[in-house]
């Protein structure tokens, strides 16, 4: 029997309501209560002294590149950069290449991630055929292959019947569809938000318009239907203030925030760097405070990435041709407890459900607490260490982020998956 | 006060005293140009890349001509006919052309930012000859130079700037120019060409033709760029003419001494009459000629000649 004793830890598991100094079991891959004093004496022991323990990070919105993409990223490598992030489950995104449109593809998906992911990694599914917008996938069947939801992302639905059916569809198999909210009639050759920082810039502009319109269309849709409807990376606070409306009145729409818009505004743009060109584009600062006020009412859900990997050599170029998307699996914790925990002032527990049992819950995934039973995902990490992130040094394959070359505060120390460690604070643990 | 930028990419950047240096060499290389023998030393065995990126025939020209009256050797690089369309990429071209020995570069380029860009990664000096909708910052010195001539210092001058302001670099170098020059500046133009967030940058935004161009000293037209435009930001240019484009009608509003400006290429008939154009009201045809010696001024700025070398000479 495997045992791992983690001792003197703050342990804070917000689905249970634990917050206290403590000790965690793992036998076998599972938390159990406690250990009997020949347990003890066997068990591998880690002190935690000095930092938290929380369940394992759960990101259910990721880019690891596989098939097709491997330049940029493989489910190794970004399984890697997730666990290095205090990540121990990911939702990977179905735009790959080819798209993981079929059943197929989501078995050779889940065949690279039996043998090369270091981290829980759970696919997803298209919603159309080729993320072209013009008829359905099939959706039992990618259901039946595994996949946890269903999502265009990178594009979106622009058909209204087409996404009508798409959820009416996939409620049937109760599956969560994930949507990437973007009128694109609105947003041809955009680069970054609209406004007066785009005038100034010369680049063309993307209105929050764009957003809300497809925000308001999935309120609209999930109240006709019944379905839920996930909302990818939230930007506007426009589409905060229709979410926040539309659960008030109990419509079943999700939301997710990226840590990304909740630290950084268009103003970074200033000097046309890649590395601050995402889809949706950074926003105004009333729109970052609009999603932080989303998360604490809980307007917003979670917390989610969006790790879109891309190479030096796409990115370093002219902005308007340079691909969209930061990587952030290995630098959201710090971040976030940045912008939420010390200069927002949410609890700790609070930030760290926004990164564990909340995304989880969405989309009925395994983990997210410390509960007796559950698979033994654990993070330890250090709130108040700082240290120089290096993104060329990083366990991503690729180097976009805008935190490169920056101090970030909190550090995870040790990532645990099922019951072993596979980050020690320094290296992947094979 | 010394010249101390080795590129010139964007007017926002410039201080009021940077301007007015520019002006002045302007002015003296206006002086050497009226000579019998046009040509001075100042580039001699400098060699000057025109990197074009995107169809241009004045700035071209005025570049091509700026560079070899400074006596400077000048390669105009055409990149229809060059390896970008075998995919090579802008940073590539441009390392290349480093490393051919390459003394400064001009690049026009249909990508905002992407002067900056280079600058970033080359260490010759790079001139903005047009960056997508951003800036072209020399348009708006030989723009503003113009106007000096004729009506003297620019503050508190009421300038209108009709046209599609949204996808025009000449707009923003030029309200950047000239509100750091203090000139009273009102942008014109369809609501969707003229959005209201160009009132931060310092000026005004009008939707009315008659209140605006009421007792304007200049005014300044821009081309309908049907090239920029994503989809129909106006319904036709028919209807664009009816209500914007400057006819002798409209052009009875200016201030009696008003002069007509244009970046070109013009569309006559379309943004403004064929007659207001070749009237003598409109210095379109000097605000060319002057092209030339402005960037002769930045061409020689850049290479790192001082202004009082040039002033002096004169």
């Amino acid at each position: 029997m495997s045992l791992l004793w983690i001792t003197n830890a703050r342990v804070i598991d917000p689905a249970a309501k634990r917050n206290a100094r403590g000790n965690l079991f793992i036998a076998d891959g599972r938390f159990v209560a406690g250990f009997s004093a020949g347990q003890k004496k066997s068990a591998k022991k880690i002190d935690a002294r000095g930092l938290v323990a929380c369940p394992g990070l759960v990101d259910i919105h990721v880019h690891l590149r596989e098939p097709g993409q491997t330049h940029k990223e493989t489910i190794q490598t970004g399984s890697c950069a997730a666990a290095a992030g205090g990540f121990t489950t990911v939702v990977c995104m179905p735009n790959t290449s080819p798209v993981a449109d079929n059943a197929g593809t989501i078995e050779y998906i889940h065949n690279a991630i039996e043998h090369d992911a270091v981290v829980h990694v759970h696919p997803t599914g298209c919603i159309t055929v080729g993320q072209k917008g013009e008829q359905l996938a099939p959706t039992g069947s990618l259901k039946r292959a595994g996949v946890v939801a269903i999502t265009d992302d990178g594009h979106c639905v622009q058909n209204n019947e087409l996404m009508r059916c798409a959820v009416e569809y996939a409620k049937m198999f109760d599956l969560p569809v994930m949507d990437h909210c973007q009128d694109e009639a609105m947003t041809q050759n955009a680069a970054m938000n609209e406004g007066v920082m785009s005038t100034r810039l010369g680049l063309r502009g993307w209105p929050h318009a764009a957003e809300d319109v497809i925000v308001s269309r999935n309120v609209i849709l999930s109240t006709y239907t019944g379905a839920h409807i996930h909302l990818q990376h939230i930007s506007s606070k426009y589409s905060v203030d229709i979410i926040r409306r539309a659960k008030g009145r109990g419509v079943r729409i999700t939301a997710e925030a990226t840590p990304h818009h909740l630290a950084l505004t268009e103003a970074a743009l200033v000097g046309y760097d890649p590395n601050f060109k995402m889809n949706p584009p950074l926003r105004t600062e009333e729109d970052r405070r609009a999603l932080i006020e989303g998360l604490r009412d809980g307007t917003i859900d979670c917390v989610a990435t969006d790790h879109a990997p891309h190479t030096d050599y796409e990115k370093d170029k002219e902005f308007d041709y340079a691909p969209f998307g930061v990587i952030g699996l290995e630098t959201a914790l710090p971040v976030v407890l940045d912008v939420l925990h010390r200069q927002g002032k949410f609890s700790l527990p609070d930030v760290i459900a926004l990164m564990t049992h909340k995304p989880a819950r969405l989309l009925n995934l395994p983990g997210g607490t410390l509960a007796a039973d559950a698979v033994a995902d654990v993070t330890l990490f250090d709130p108040d260490e700082k240290w120089l992130y290096d993104a060329e040094a990083g366990f991503s394959k690729s180097g976009n982020s805008p935190w490169h070359r920056q101090t970030l505060t909190g550090r995870v120390k040790t990532t645990i998956v099922s019951g072993r460690v596979v980050y020690d604070g320094q290296k992947i643990v094979t | 006060m010394p010249w101390n930028r080795r590129n010139l990419i964007a007017i926002e950047e410039l201080s009021r005293a940077e301007i007015e240096q520019i002006h002045a060499t302007t002015a003296a290389f206006k002086k050497i140009l009226q000579r019998s023998v046009k040509k001075v030393p100042a580039l001699r065995g400098k060699t000057i890349v025109n990197l074009f990126f995107e169809p241009s025939t004045r700035t071209r020209i005025a570049f091509e001509m700026a560079a070899k009256r400074l006596s400077a050797d000048v390669i105009s690089f055409d990149a229809a006919a060059s390896s970008t369309t075998k995919g090579e990429t802008l940073r590539d071209t441009a390392q290349n052309i480093q490393a051919l020995n390459a003394d400064l570069i001009v690049l026009r380029h249909s990508a905002a930012g992407s002067p900056l860009y280079l600058s970033r990664l080359l260490n010759i000096p790079v001139i903005n000859a047009g960056d997508g909708a951003h800036e072209h910052p020399t348009q708006a010195l030989l723009d503003t130079f113009t106007m000096k001539e004729h009506l003297g210092a620019l503050k508190g001058r009421k300038v209108v700037i009709l046209g599609d302001i949204l996808f025009s670099r000449v707009a923003r170098s030029n309200i950047w120019a000239l509100t750091k020059l203090e000139a009273d500046v009102t942008l014109v133009g369809p609501s969707t060409l003229v959005p209201h967030w160009f009132t931060d940058l310092g000026v005004k935004v009008s939707h009315d033709l008659k209140s605006a161009l009421a007792d304007a000293e200049v005014v300044m037209l821009l081309r309908i760029q049907h090239e920029r435009q994503a989809s129909s930001h106006f319904p036709s240019l028919g209807e664009y003419t009816s209500m914007f484009g400057l006819n002798k009608t409209r052009a009875s509003w200016l201030n009696p001494k008003a002069i007509i400006m244009h970046p070109g290429p013009i569309n006559r008939g379309v943004e403004i009459d064929s007659d207001l154009a070749d009237s003598n009201r409109s210095v379109i045809l000097e605000q060319v000629s002057n092209g030339i010696a402005v960037r002769m001024a930045a061409l020689y700025l850049c290479s790192g000649g001082q202004p009082e070398a040039v002033l002096t000479t004169a």
